[in-house]
Parts: C-alpha cells; structure tokens; sequence
C-alpha cells in the first residue's frame, strides 16, 4: 500500500511517519503497541500532536481505500482541533475523489456536521439527510443521518 | 514527489518533532 506515489506523496505531505515493526522492533512495538492496543497488523494510526489517536485503520487495505482512509483520519484532526472549514473541505474531497470507497460514506456524514458545526446551521444536517438519500442510501451513515430528515 | 517515504523508528520523538504535524504510525509486519 506504501507503493503507490500517491500514497507516498500524501504521507510525506501530511505526516512524520514512524514504523514500528513487530519482529525488527520488538520492544518499541510491545511498548507503543500496548500504549495504543494495537493487536493486529498492518495497524495504521493517525496520532495528533498531543498524542491523541484521531483514526486507526486495521488491516491491509488496496491503494484507493488506504488513501482514503488517510484523508479521512486528516480530517478528523482538523474536526477534533474545531477547525471545521479545513475539516469539511477534507470531508468532500474523499466523497469527490474516492466516491466508491467506505470512507465516503462516513465522509459525507462529516461533512454535513462540520458544515453545521461551523454555521450552527441545522438545515446542514438536513441536507446531510437528504443527500443520503442519493447517494449511500445503505450505509450505516444514512442511518445516522436519517434523523436529521 | 517524494518516491519513498522516510520512517523514524521512535514514536515519542517523532512526536516532539512534528510539532503541529501529524504523525501516522505503522505498525507491521511486512518485510523491512
């Protein structure tokens, strides 16, 4: 998954990356694995500068869905530090450029939240709902949405 | 474009070196 440029250029863009493996890196993986209760690999972390978890990917996952899935977890920082403009133009570019992957869904779903978060406008939410009846309609995210309808 | 990606090998100082970056952990298995 670490092969695709696009895939590299984004980490490199985005990330101080650390590997930590399993056999290599014995202690620090048991230490930093215990610390996260990472118990799987591939296990792939976003951690934020104060060291906090904001999205873990479990399991290898093909280059597109991966991608995605960085993006997504890039996001959710930009989310959890309430800078919600950055946030939701990171949300729409996973549904406008990964459309048929898993994190569109969940994407869609944020972005209609991050919307609202930013305007304290409730007919974002609604929105949200109503563009889940487009697109996603099966996801567990159309449910979640479905109460803003 | 980078064609490769440079990993650090320690968390904690990864971490005080990012500064407002985010730093991705991959924990592997896959041969180094």
């Amino acid at each position: 998954m670490y092969t695709d440029p696009r895939v590299v250029e984004f980490v490199s863009r985005n990330f101080t990356p650390v590997r930590v493996h399993v056999k290599e890196n014995a202690d620090a993986f048991k230490k930093l694995g215990e610390r996260f209760s990472a118990q799987w690999t591939p296990t792939t972390l976003i951690v934020d500068s104060t060291g906090t978890e904001r999205h873990r990917i479990e399991g290898f996952l093909p280059a597109d869905d991966f991608l995605s899935q960085l993006m997504l977890g890039v996001a959710k920082a930009a989310f959890a530090r309430q800078d919600y403009a950055a946030a939701e133009r990171l949300y729409r570019e996973v549904v406008e450029r990964f459309p048929n992957t898993d994190a569109a869904a969940e994407s869609q779903y944020w972005t209609g939240v991050s919307r609202y978060r930013a305007t304290n406008d409730a007919g974002a939410l609604k929105a949200t709902a109503q563009a889940f009846t487009q697109r996603y309609r099966d996801s567990t995210w159309a449910k979640k949405a479905s109460v803003w309808a | 474009m980078a064609n490769d990606i440079t990993w650090g090998r320690d968390f904690d100082a990864a971490l005080k070196a990012a500064k407002d970056k985010l730093v991705l952990i991959d924990f592997s298995a896959a041969p180094m």
